[in-house]
């Protein structure tokens, strides 16, 4: 890598709002991964006699208990993992098929407009509708939640990757690899793909954060993950029937999903003025 | 004006075919039978054979696909499997709540936006406008069950000011209407005043730079009429594509705050069907949502190029 990219790429990170977004993402991976060697309680340990009790230092539940007396703190490491197992097969799985599509539909002259049409067809239905139809279809489990939302951001990353495809189509590189004789496949694969992958990465930035919310959501509207996992979708489900007797049941989920997307939206505009230059500034 | 109404109009009846078939594929590629699920552990076979006849499940899914859309056509969206109701007399007892929750919330969040970004471009690279874009974003990232859970908290259960849940029928007691939405509103609207804010912003800085703007200040307009009265008018042909795109999100997100709050709207018929299993209904439901989503669009269209008349001649 020549030095000059890199310290321009340092300086993207070293702007408060960028590290902040990057970091706080960082923290919610890392949490989630290591889940198992953070958590002082097994996240299903049920202990009636500790039941309700307030956040504390000094009782040894940090974040107090539910209505089951399990361990909130440990309950939300491992709902973290939960929300990055979702979020990140969300977004590779709807990139990847995404991408195809997005590809096929704008090189293929024929079919393309035909491909376009239905996936618009699909963006023009509220995504969470969307979602539990799949759901209604598939029943609810974290596998069929992970495949219903990939199915719903699908749309998302075939767009970003159609327009840019019809904008690369009839560049001069792309026409001089086509000149030479380069086949379809390597055209498109070699040549447009690699041109197409900074606005993809941004858009899986946004992606990430709705996947989490929409699997809080789903899960909160009892059709995502069944009632036992430890996820903040179910964390916060759970506590709504104690909402006045022990509000930190919903208060720290809540605030988890909301600083996870916050920062994925951040890091995501700043991932905009980083790969994306033409919309820099403007948002 | 009028080709591009029968274009649009084609188009929207294009987008709605695609989506009834994929609402049908989806819904059929159901694992195990609906007469299994619905009747539950003690069933016979026979038993699951004769309800599937009933429902018309023996016929092979292209015979049914086409049957379908001849009854939709017609009018007639099938039964619930759940009890015997008719889908569409069901859903149009549902309809009014989500109808008002959608509409409040969407001119709350317009009330809100569009001056919080306004005031952000203006003011652009101040201290106001920092602030007003850290609320903004911060109002697109809540949870809106989250921040609903915690309006109830505050308003509902620590100071009683309105009610926790429930819903009471404009036409029923239209005095009590607006104490029942006020809370879900605000829910459902925060998220979308967040991003009509950020573009309202992002929208009038893109005029700010246009050469009128120039001429108009160097002609010696005071700078309150150049914004208000010139680039405003312009930002907010885009800006209104995004209202339109949030109204019909809102329809879409009124099924999580109906939930928090318990609304009896469409919403919420769909996730009780979403839990029976309830086919015929949950079909309905979502055609209806995305009929509505598309005469949004479709109202958007024809407002934009009546504002706008480069986008008739596009």
């Amino acid at each position: 890598m020549p030095p000059l990219r890199r310290s321009w790429r340092l300086a993207w990170l070293s702007r408060p709002v960028n590290m902040i977004g990057f970091g706080f993402f960082f923290l919610v991976v890392a949490a989630g991964l290591l889940a198992p060697l953070i958590a002082p309680y097994d996240p299903g340990l049920i202990a009636i006699r500790e039941r309700l009790q307030p956040p504390s230092l000094s009782s040894g539940h940090l974040l107090g208990t539910d209505h089951l007396g399990r361990d909130i703190f440990s309950r939300m490491l491992y709902g973290a993992r939960v929300s990055v197992i979702v979020g990140a097969s969300v977004v590779i799985l709807s990139s990847l098929i995404g991408i195809v599509i997005g590809l096929f539909g704008g090189y293929s002259r024929r079919f393309g407009n035909l491909l376009m049409r239905i996936i618009d067809g699909v963006m023009a239905f509220p995504e969470i509708v969307f979602a539990l139809a799949l759901i209604a279809a598939l029943g609810s489990s974290l596998t069929n939640v992970i495949i219903a939302l990939t199915f719903v951001y699908i749309p998302r990353v075939a767009r970003v990757v159609h327009a840019c495809t019809l904008a690369l189509r009839n560049q001069e590189f792309v026409l001089a690899a086509e000149a030479l004789g380069g086949k379809s496949f390597r055209v498109v694969f070699r040549h447009i793909l690699p041109n197409t992958l900074g606005p993809v990465v941004v858009q899986g930035t946004f992606i990430f954060a709705y996947a989490v919310i929409s699997e809080a959501s789903l899960t909160f509207l009892g059709v995502g993950l069944p009632p036992g996992t430890a996820s903040w979708g179910v964390i916060l489900a759970e506590g709504r029937n104690y909402l006045l007797d022990a509000p930190w049941i919903t208060t720290f989920p809540g605030l988890a999903i909301f600083l996870l997307v916050l920062n994925l939206n951040i890091l995501g505009d700043g991932l905009r003025d980083l790969l994306d230059p033409r919309s820099r500034k403007l948002l | 004006m009028g080709a591009f109404l029968v274009r649009r109009l084609a188009g929207m009846l294009v987008t709605m075919f695609i989506i009834s078939t994929l609402v049908f594929i989806i819904t059929n590629v159901v694992p195990g039978s609906p007469a299994a699920l619905i009747l539950g552990e003690d069933r016979t076979p026979d038993q699951v054979e004769a309800l599937n006849r009933e429902l018309g499940l023996d016929r092979s899914v292209p015979v049914r696909y086409v049957q379908w859309l001849g009854d939709l056509v017609t009018g007639d969206f099938g039964t619930s499997y759940y009890n015997d109701n008719s889908v569409a007399s069901v859903i149009a007892g549902r309809l009014e709540p989500t109808l008002m929750l959608t509409f409040t919330s969407a001119l709350l969040a317009v009330a809100i936006g569009i001056p919080l970004g306004i005031i952000a471009a203006v003011y652009q690279g101040t201290r106001l406008d920092y602030a007003s874009m850290v609320v903004a974003l911060m109002g697109a990232a809540l949870p809106n069950f989250w921040l609903g859970l915690l309006l109830i908290l505050l308003f509902s259960l620590y100071w009683s000011v309105f009610p926790a849940a429930g819903y009471a029928s404009i036409f029923d007691d239209p005095g009590d209407t607006w104490r029942y939405l006020v809370l879900p509103a605000i829910t459902l609207g925060a998220s979308h005043a967040g991003v009509i804010a950020r573009m309202a912003r992002a929208n009038l800085l893109e005029v700010m730079g246009a050469d009128y703007l120039r001429t108009a200040r160097s002609k010696g307009l005071r700078e309150r009429s150049v914004v208000l009265g010139h680039a405003l008018r312009n930002s907010m042909i885009p800006t209104f594509g995004v209202v339109g795109v949030a109204l019909a999100l809102m329809i879409g997100g009124s099924i999580v705050t109906e939930a928090v709050f318990a609304i009896p709207g469409v919403g919420r018929l769909l996730i009780e069907s979403v839990l029976r299993r309830d086919f015929p209904m949950i079909q309905g439901v979502i055609l209806l949502i995305a009929l509505l989503v598309a005469l949004v669009n479709l109202a958007v269209d024809i407002v934009y190029a009546l504002l706008d008349p480069r986008v008739r001649y596009a």
